[in-house]
């Protein structure tokens, strides 16, 4: 038993903080929050050039071939940042789809691509009406012998707006297991009938958008991974996914425990900082627990990804992700609470962290969702 | 990183779970929450119990054998904690004191002498110890300790009143807070003693608790002459000892109340299988669904919380005032998982053990009880608080408390 960072952990961690410190300011957050590209190309130029795009791809796709866990060690500083742009949506979403389900011939387009920060992909999965449960899926694909026809709306596609493909989740047969007939999709946003349009939602730094398909035609080659399972491949995207959001909610909440603690050590009132108040300190004390315990879950479910047996590996996922996005929700608030009315206000840059909170706490299934994965999976 | 038990660590594993299910007490009913009826014959159990893992070879897995230990690391002990936490805590709950503060303290702060003289028979068995910190005015301030210690040529005499002492009913020896200089700022006046419950002049008095039972005590010293050579350290260290002890008992603890805690989900699975709420199992409804599926997140972030603070322990770190979340995240979510299991009995949640619509024996019904003073033993929720905004945060003490302590 060894649960601490490597040497390579601990200096990833470090250029990942130096990173996020000289190239993504908040000055640079609070211009993307607003700007409706939500990102600037030599920013992420300079991701790729660290070669955080590769992390997790395959040596054989020009990737660095690392764990999860690794990648973890970056996101959790890329939360901390609340860093705006398309790398959750490219490298956690669209390149494990087509990891998990490509053909080589795919993944020599795709995975090599995304790995060379040539291109950006996204995963088409929400639906209108599917609540917490990413297993809904009912936008319909027919075939007519020769490649399908997508017709439906997709809904909370992270980064749709800026990717170059689109992972998209249809339902190519009807049946009682709704986990059966489920097909992936490989579409460019560009193809005919499809139109995006931005959602205005809350956390200006993830941009979110609501994609129609209207007769869409994809060929046979578009088809990722065997069709009418895609759900078995999906389910294991989306728990590395989970856990990656887990890291950036635990950097998220650091930053906020952080903000919170340094203004209690200055903020003077009743002739006093407000952090020898119990009041204020027993908040500071609290956050601090629930973000130590959010990072010791959080690497146990990023290292289970890769070394446990499937259940236990789904069962930490799910955990981690009810626990991590209740921490950073109540953290994040809590901040605003110690900060008092500075933390009311635009200026002040807590709001930006309890934005990307609720964001990160109902993607990819909220706390309640995962919750009933977790007593399905322990008691059936 | 890496979670997992070496191979030679599981092997042992399996020896000692195999040792185990052969060397139970006979005629113990791990289905029962308490198997025994008096203070005394739980107390007598769990030194049989712990003579039978002293001579298997599984006593004091990290302790050096010249003190009796075994000479192993510290992984060994918490597997084997961690397997009798899950098989049969109630065996080990009179000794959680003794093992978790007495031996520590002695170990680290005692002297070769007081080594070689308790430690063995602590892990043979032949003793349980017990621990007098608090006192009537001595609660979350225990530097407020009162009793007196007045050296009188090669002895102490003490005066004074402990109180929460728990299990000093059936104690050996006591790791006692005296005052040995009323002089000096409070914490500075302090001395650490090894104190022999049977000399003449120590009285205990059992106080019954909201449990009904007395695993409480106060004990009453009037006169006790203590031989100079029980002082642990030197004169006015006891507050220091003290602290560490108190973060001594904490490592251990986290990691092995996530195994006990581990036997109780499955409890509570199971009795939301059989029990039924308006004619269908709890397990069908979707609030307690969520609730049992919380308890399971809290136990299971308990679990890697624990296992990520003792592998920093294992790299060579001392128990620091972290330790102070670990005691946060056993003692509040059992709270909550014994209100939840009993919000999931309904009207019978209010039975108690002994009837024939006893849902498991009342273990629920006493864990609920019991779990209202896991906020306040061992360090309350408060004071946790206090450790870790001020000496791990770096957040000011209060005016008042800063001014008296200068």
């Amino acid at each position: 038993m060894d649960i601490k960072f490597n040497e390579d952990q601990i200096e990833i961690a470090r250029q990942a903080r130096r990173f996020c410190e000289n190239e993504s300011p908040m000055d640079y957050v609070r211009d993307m929050f607003e700007d409706e590209r939500g990102f600037k190309d030599d920013i992420w130029t300079k991701m790729v050039e660290m070669g955080w795009t590769a992390i997790c791809i395959p040596e054989a796709y020009g990737g660095l071939e690392m764990e999860l866990l690794d990648l973890a060690v970056v996101l959790e500083e890329m939360g901390r940042a609340v860093i705006p742009g398309p790398f959750f949506s490219t490298v956690l979403l669209a390149a494990e789809a087509i990891k998990e389900a490509g053909s080589d011939a795919q993944k020599e387009q795709y995975l090599a691509g995304i790995a060379a920060g040539e291109i950006k992909g996204t995963l088409a999965l929400y639906e209108p009406d599917g609540g917490a449960d990413p297993g809904y899926i009912q936008m319909d694909a027919s075939t007519d012998g020769d490649g399908f026809t997508l017709n439906g709306t997709k809904l909370f596609v992270p980064d749709a707006h800026v990717a170059d493909f689109l992972v998209c989740a249809a339902r190519t047969e009807a049946g009682n297991d709704p986990a059966q007939g489920i097909t992936l999709f490989i579409v460019d946003p560009k193809t005919e009938g499809i139109s995006v349009s931005l959602l205005p939602t809350m956390d200006g730094t993830r941009k979110l958008c609501a994609v129609e398909f209207k007769g869409t035609k994809v060929s046979q080659e578009g088809i990722l991974g065997e069709p009418n399972n895609g759900w078995a491949s999906l389910k294991r995207v989306l728990q590395r996914a989970q856990v990656g959001l887990c890291a950036e909610s635990v950097g998220g909440a650091q930053r906020a425990m952080e903000i919170a603690t340094e203004y209690a050590k200055i903020r003077i009132q009743f002739d006093q900082p407000i952090g020898a108040f119990q009041a204020i300190k027993h908040r500071c004390a609290q956050m601090f627990v629930e973000v130590e315990s959010a990072r010791s879950i959080l690497y146990y479910a990023a290292w289970a990804q890769d070394h446990e047996d499937a259940k236990a590996a789904e069962i930490a996922a799910s955990v981690a992700k009810s626990h991590c996005s209740d921490v950073y929700r109540n953290t994040s608030a809590s901040c605003l609470q110690v900060l008092g009315g500075t933390g009311f206000s635009w200026e002040h840059d807590i709001h930006l962290y309890i934005k990307r909170a609720k964001a990160n706490e109902v993607a990819l299934g909220d706390p309640v969702y995962h919750r009933e994965q977790v007593a399905q999976l322990i008691a059936g | 990183m890496d979670f997992r038990f070496t191979p030679e660590q599981e092997a042992f594993r399996e020896e000692f779970v195999s040792w185990l299910e052969k060397n139970l007490p006979e005629g113990w009913d791990p289905s029962r929450y308490r198997n025994y009826e008096s203070f005394d014959e739980w107390a007598r159990a769990y030194k049989d119990f712990q003579k039978r893992l002293s001579d298997g070879g599984y006593a004091a897995m990290h302790y050096p054998h010249e003190v009796g230990g075994q000479g192993k690391t510290l992984m060994e002990e918490v597997i084997v904690l961690q397997t009798l936490a899950s098989a049969c805590m109630e065996l080990r709950t009179p000794g959680i004191i003794t093992h978790g503060m007495a031996v520590p303290t002695i170990f680290h702060c005692g002297n070769e002498d007081q080594k070689r003289e308790f430690l063995p028979k602590i892990f043979d068995g032949t003793h349980i110890w017990c621990q007098g910190f608090s006192e009537p005015n001595a609660g979350s301030d225990v530097a407020n300790v009162s009793t007196r210690a007045v050296k009188e040529g090669d002895h102490y005499i003490l005066n004074g009143q402990k109180v929460w002492t728990s299990f000093a009913h059936v104690s050996d020896y006591c790791i006692i807070l005296v005052r040995t200089d009323p002089h000096v700022k409070k914490h500075k006046g302090l001395s650490y003693l090894l104190l022999d419950m049977k000399l003449p002049g120590v009285e205990v008095r059992p106080v019954t608790q909201i449990t009904g039972e007395a695993e409480f005590n106060e004990v009453y010293m009037e006169d006790v002459r203590v031989p100079v050579e029980m002082l642990v350290g030197q004169e006015g260290q006891g507050w220091m000892i003290a602290i560490t002890t108190l973060m001594f008992e904490r490592v251990l603890g986290d990691a092995t109340m996530a195994a006990a805690y581990d036997k109780n989900i499955a409890l509570l699975i199971d009795m939301a299988r059989q029990t039924k709420r308006s004619g269908r199992p709890i397990i069908e409804d979707p609030i307690f669904r969520q609730q049992l599926a919380q308890a399971y997140i809290d136990v299971m972030v308990l679990k890697y919380h624990g296992l990520r603070n003792l592998s920093s322990q294992l790299q060579g770190g001392t128990p620091g005032p972290e330790g102070s979340i670990g005691k946060l995240l056993w003692s509040e979510p059992n709270q909550r998982i014994t209100e939840d299991a009993l919000g999931m009995q309904g009207p019978t949640s209010q039975i108690m053990s002994g009837s024939p619509w006893s849902i498991q024996d009342g273990f629920w019904q006493y864990g609920f009880l019991r779990s209202k003073g896991n906020t306040i033993e061992a360090g309350s929720s408060e004071i946790q608080r206090n450790i870790i905004g001020e000496r791990v945060l770096g957040l000011p003490k209060d005016i008042s408390r800063a001014a008296r302590q200068e």
